[in-house]
């Protein structure tokens, strides 16, 4: 394989990473502090480009305006869904609470396919983003530089939040001990509800690029990148956010990789990821960045 | 009670099953036996997921997995060679199964057991993992089994699926699946090698210190509990006589995780319950679909509000009743006579003595 191919699906591989980057953080961050799988994130994650879509198209807003509503949006229904469904299961027994995110999984995907409907929308992007850059010989679409550049922006203020502010403090000390925190006199429920917005918003960044990168909506849409993100959660160490983005990156690139150096198998590409997911959980099972905590008897 | 009364009422039951069973496939129309069946099928699915999970405390999220493999073993099995042939259009099939014709109940034992060799298989390394982990790494599986099952058209027909099963499956076969699975389950859950399971489910290190074979008994549950899935894979199969890979995608697995809570984790008879319960509701929310009037009010028909209204009942029930509709309240003859013996004892003894 020529070089310039290489280059070529490296990038790629990039832009498709930063993506899954985006929205492992979700993930990690609700498994970081309340130990629950959140599989509503993908639907959280299908919403925003269908926001985006509606208020383009029925509002005529301009774009900055409707992309930022459409996170502010999805934002408040990630914190929604935290407040209906999983708050009042603080003190139920873990399964209880995992049972409930597959039922606003169910829910927000259904209700999508009643307000929405089922049939697939196609995304018109403004021809900003679908311009071609050519370097040499390798072409690269200016979203795949809007999905780096805009996720390394919010990458690094989600850092700064966690690792610099009161509330990222917060955060921190209710990932180790939820107990101890509300003693502490850290507002819990709160604190709960702000890493949801934070998630759910860096989703609905997530989402709005993807659709610009695959202009096509449909309600089921989220499962699969939903699948993948929390894979890369896993495999980068969950509860680690720093873990998720280095799992993100490492996701998105051997999948554009494995289909570019064996096409023969591209039919695949998804058993490649799980295998990927399973090889890792069984020699370092917290995950590349996770921390190992000993068990104590 | 005396054991031996205990083993009559059971016969008893039975034979009330049996001739219950016998005028619901006389008397009622398809679509309530099919509804029927997929209730026996999923409580067939849920005893056995409740097994890994609900008695032996392992996060398992890999039966849609085993069920695809079953429902491709039997519809492989029971189809008539010269229709394989057609069917095939993709690749043509391979040898083994170009000739190989059994009927259908050999067809169901052998999918079991391809399911729980895979079982075998995936266990061996992946059930060292602790919670969470195990689950989605059983997740993954089960989609690599559903992807490879995508992937080699020359045995499973790709995305096309196969279509045309010989619908064998009815309430004879499914209940009496289900029962027999119970029978199993229950069996093995009152031997020695239950009580070790739950000691597992309990405290894993604890059961380790007092002599339990970690791997052994985990892999052993695993095992069965994967033989059952893929046996109502089969049932599965021969009911809707067609599948695809897209049928066992990761939300069937959910599914069943949703009988097994709903019906409080380690309770045979709620998973029963709400197997019929879970395919009940779904069909008896139908109507919502097909529009209707609440007095002067016009409501059209909106395609997907049944699947909405039944998620956000699904959010009610779990928020309302934190461990499942029996909360692990298990049937048992000698609490049925006691739930009796209270009801009547109250009733005579109104003024408010009774202890």
């Amino acid at each position: 394989m020529s070089l310039h191919l290489v280059l070529q699906n490296l990038a790629n591989g990039l832009s498709l990473g930063s993506l899954y980057a985006l929205i492992a953080i979700g993930y990690t961050m609700v498994y970081g502090i309340l130990r629950l799988i959140n599989f509503a994130h993908g639907e959280i994650f299908m919403l925003a480009p269908y926001f985006l879509f509606y208020g383009l198209l029925i509002f005529h807003l301009p774009w900055w305006a409707s992309i930022i509503a459409a996170i502010a949006l999805t934002a408040v229904t990630g914190m929604l869904s935290e407040r209906i469904a999983y708050r009042p299961l603080r003190d139920a027994p873990r399964i209880s609470v995992l049972i409930s995110a597959i039922g606003v999984s169910f829910f927000l995907q259904n209700l999508a396919i009643v307000i929405f409907t089922g049939i697939p929308k196609s995304f018109h992007r403004p021809t900003f983003f679908t311009r071609l850059f050519q370097f040499g010989e390798i072409r690269i679409q200016s979203t795949l530089f809007a999905s780096v550049i805009v996720s390394s922006i919010f990458l690094t203020l989600l850092i700064y939040i966690v690792y610099r502010t009161k509330t990222g403090l917060a955060m921190r000390s209710i990932s180790v001990d939820i107990e101890t925190s509300r003693l502490m006199a850290v507002n819990v429920d709160k604190t709960i509800s702000i890493t949801f917005a934070i998630g759910s918003a860096l989703a609905a960044v997530g989402g709005i690029l993807w659709a610009l990168r695959f202009p096509q909506l449909f309600p089921l849409m989220g499962m699969m990148p939903g699948l993948k993100a929390f894979i890369a959660a896993v495999v980068g160490g969950i509860g680690n956010i720093p873990g998720a983005m280095l799992g993100g990156l490492l996701l998105g690139m051997s999948e554009i990789l494995f289909v570019a150096f064996l096409p023969a198998l591209s039919g695949y590409r998804d058993a490649f990821i799980f295998a990927i997911l399973i090889l890792i959980l069984l020699l370092k099972p917290d995950g590349i960045l996770g921390k190992n905590v000993q068990e104590k008897v | 009670m005396k054991k031996q009364n205990e083993k009559i009422f059971t016969i008893l039951a039975l034979i009330v099953l049996g001739v219950l069973v016998y005028l619901a496939e006389n008397n009622l129309d398809a679509y309530k036996l099919r509804i029927l069946n997929l209730g026996a099928i999923y409580a067939t699915l849920g005893v056995s997921l409740n097994l890994i999970y609900g008695f032996t405390g392992q996060f398992s999220l890999g039966h849609a997995g085993f069920m695809a493999i079953g429902a491709y073993v039997t519809a492989l099995l029971v189809l008539p060679p010269y229709y394989k042939e057609m069917i095939f259009i993709l690749e043509p099939l391979v040898w083994p199964f170009t000739v190989m014709h059994t009927p259908f109940i050999v067809a169901l034992f052998l999918s079991g057991l391809f399911a729980a060799i895979a079982a075998l298989l995936i266990g061996l390394p992946v059930l060292r993992l602790k919670g969470d982990y195990l689950g989605i790494a059983t997740l993954g599986f089960a989609e690599i089994i559903r992807i490879i099952a995508n992937n080699i058209p020359q045995v499973t027909n790709g995305a096309l699926g196969i279509k045309g099963i010989p619908e064998f499956t009815n309430l004879w076969w499914t209940i009496g699946v289900a029962v027999f699975t119970i029978y199993i389950i229950k069996g093995l859950i009152s031997s020695s090698y239950g009580r070790a399971l739950m000691a597992i489910r309990e405290n894993e290190i604890a059961a380790e210190v007092i002599g339990v074979n970690l791997t052994y008994h985990k892999v052993m549950s695993f095992t069965i509990s994967a033989f059952f899935a893929g046996v109502a894979g089969g049932l599965f199969a021969c009911l809707l006589t067609t599948i695809d890979p897209k049928a066992f995608m990761f939300v069937m697995t959910f599914n069943i995780l949703i009988v097994v809570v709903l019906g409080g984790l380690g309770s045979i008879t709620g998973t029963v319950l709400a197997a019929f319960l879970f395919n009940y509701s779904l069909e008896y929310l139908r109507p919502i679909e097909a529009g209707f009037n609440i007095g002067p009010i016009i409501i059209p028909a909106i395609p997907g509000l049944r699947m909405v209204t039944f998620s956000a009942l699904l959010l009610i029930v779990i928020l309302y009743k934190q461990k499942g509709l029996l909360g692990g309240v298990e049937f048992s003859w000698k609490g049925l006579f006691r739930f009796i013996h209270k009801i009547f004892s109250n009733e005579k003894s109104s003024e408010g003595s009774s202890k």
